[in-house]
């Protein structure tokens, strides 16, 4: 805090006061209201509701089609983060290196991050297209019956290729700030030590990048849950058979186009306490990151 | 420095290639007849029928009520861009001036409850959110569009990190001058922070402009129909002709991306500045 500060008694209420109403009514009134329904057991029109204590979660726990979601979104999440992250750190690494021409490589390699989700995969429906798609004849071309219509594997590579796509950019952007803010003196002792640029990376930068590292991680995992609503929403909308299905797009599923507000709340709940777990984990990383 | 080898350049330019090429093709695609695209398959080079499309997605009216045109939704586009950004900018600049800058009683109480909007995004609170933007009668408004999706306290974040750097001496001085709370805000404090409000204003819009989910589920009225989820609907149309229009869905993809893209392109310096620096 300031050593110094304005007395006032009624001016600080006057300035946070827009941003307290907003937050009540759009964040902390919603959020108890998925909390209290995630508990009641609601008829579909909405009439009248009994709470059923912890039934909803029961339910969604043992449905097998949210465990398959589950592990749609482990595997989806876990791939889009990895793959992402690699091409991404690999291409910094390179832009780093150069001197002549890094300018023009990191305005190329940055802007995809301005493209929305849902227009990647607007393009990536046209690209995986089975009667227009170059992608689709690709892979046909190798003896691949493509097929993401009624195969989950094909569908699910179409978005995870999508997705990864979408993502290189800002993963691009965090590893090169985090490559370019390591002292000169550090890479030059390096440079001397070390001669194999090989073992260089593996034994100098990647420990020291390993901060920024975790917090990409962190955004990665989070843009894999809640992002690519709009890639999975315009691509395959959870088909084949709720094969590609994240936990997120089955919130909206269940409770938006199936109308079961219970279950849906109870979904809302769990990614709840997910989200804050990956929250909490961060800052103790974090904190740890300051002794550095 | 070592030597730079040219697989570095090689690798460079395959990644440049994989990000840009789906892009070029979309573009040169749109400028072809639906026609060639269904016999042919997507195009790698442009076609001659670039205006026609064009004029088509932009000017001519479709939809259920054959009121929605690309230029509507891209004007509904700027609205929720431009709003979300200048709003959040708005409410965020003077929250945090009250939390940094004042002591005052429930201060860190009101502090927690704004911060505690950073754990939780919108996806997953999208049901009960509806529910309140219909009760209190906001569906298909700029209002119900907006709001909520500026209910969280991202900006805030930032600005309170940014005026916690700002030296404890700059105030001193101006009280020592004279100045108020009032003032020192307008004179000193916002002139102080100019590009971090570029910068953040330039993430906001293209994260307002970008918004999916939401807008589908609160705007069933097409003419709040933004170009982004416009796409839902092309997409829809394109199973209804015998024809298919896709020549007209990628130009409307085509549409949808250049605004924001344009925006980070031009603005790469503050945007890239403000991203790295205000996620610490």
């Amino acid at each position: 805090m300031k050593r110094q500060q304005f007395d006032s008694l009624t001016l600080p209420y006057l300035l946070i006061a827009p941003q307290l109403a907003i937050i009540f009514i759009f964040f902390v009134w919603p959020a108890a209201q998925a909390v209290y329904q995630s508990f009641m057991l609601e008829d579909p029109f909405g009439l009248s509701s009994q709470f059923v204590g912890f039934e909803n979660f029961t339910e969604v726990v043992s449905n097998e089609h949210y465990a398959r979601s589950a592990l749609f979104t482990a595997i989806f999440s876990g791939l889009v983060a990895f793959l992402s992250m690699a091409f991404a750190l690999l291409l910094a690494v390179k832009a780093d290196g150069i001197l002549h021409g890094q300018a023009a490589y990191k305005i190329m390699l940055t802007w995809v991050y301005a493209v929305a989700p849902a227009v990647a995969g607007m393009m990536g429906v046209f690209l995986f297209d089975r009667s227009i798609g170059p992608l689709n004849h690709l892979f046909n071309a190798t003896g691949w019956p493509f097929n993401p219509q009624l195969d989950v594997f094909d569908a699910s590579v179409t978005v995870i290729l999508v997705s990864v796509w979408k993502q290189i950019s800002v993963n691009f952007i965090y590893f090169l700030a985090g490559l370019q803010s390591i002292p000169r003196a550090v890479r030059e002792a390096a440079l001397i030590d070390c001669r194999n640029g090989f073992r260089r990376f593996w034994t100098v930068t990647l420990p020291l990048l390993a901060p920024t590292g975790f917090f990409v991680l962190v955004i990665n995992i989070t843009y894999a849950f809640f992002e690519t609503f709009g890639v999975i929403d315009t691509m395959t909308r959870g088909a084949p058979g709720g094969g590609t299905a994240t936990l997120v797009y089955k919130v909206y599923q269940d409770g938006f186009l199936g109308a079961d507000i219970g279950g849906s709340s109870a979904q809302s709940v769990i990614l709840m306490i997910l989200v804050l777990g990956l929250t909490v984990v961060q800052f103790r990383v974090l904190e740890k990151r300051i002794h550095y | 420095m070592h030597r730079i080898k040219p697989t570095d350049h090689l690798i460079l330019i395959l990644g440049v290639l994989f990000l840009l090429l789906p892009i070029w093709v979309v573009f040169a695609s749109s400028t072809h007849r639906p026609e060639t695209l269904l016999s042919e398959g997507l195009q790698f080079w442009f076609g001659d029928y670039f205006w026609e499309t064009y004029s088509a997605v932009l000017f001519d009216n479709t939809g259920f009520t054959q009121t929605v045109n690309a230029v509507l939704m891209l004007k509904n586009s700027l609205i929720l861009g431009l709003g979300f950004s200048v709003g959040k900018i708005l409410i965020s600049t003077i929250a945090a001036y009250a939390i940094v800058y004042f002591r005052f009683p429930a201060g860190s109480f009101f502090f927690w409850i704004i911060f505690s909007s950073l754990l939780l995004p919108l996806e997953v609170r999208i049901i009960p959110s509806y529910e309140v933007v219909s009760k209190l009668g906001m569906l298909n408004s700029y209002t119900g569009l907006i709001l909520p999706l500026i209910a969280s306290a991202t900006a805030t974040f930032f600005f309170r990190q940014f005026y916690k750097s700002v030296p404890d001496e700059i105030l001193e001085a101006a009280r020592i001058d004279g100045a108020g709370p009032f003032r020192f805000f307008v004179d000193i404090l916002l002139p102080l922070s100019k590009t971090m409000i570029a910068a953040i204003f330039i993430i906001m819009f293209v994260v307002g402009w970008n918004q999916y989910l939401w807008p589908i589920l609160m705007t069933t009225d097409e003419s709040y129909f933004t170009v982004v989820m416009g796409i839902k609907q092309i997409l829809n149309d394109l199973e209804g002709n015998r024809i298919p229009q896709y020549n007209k869905a990628l130009a409307l993809s085509f549409l949808a991306m250049l605004p924001p893209v344009m925006v980070v392109l031009i603005f790469q310096r503050w945007f890239v500045k403000g991203l790295v620096e205000s996620e610490k």
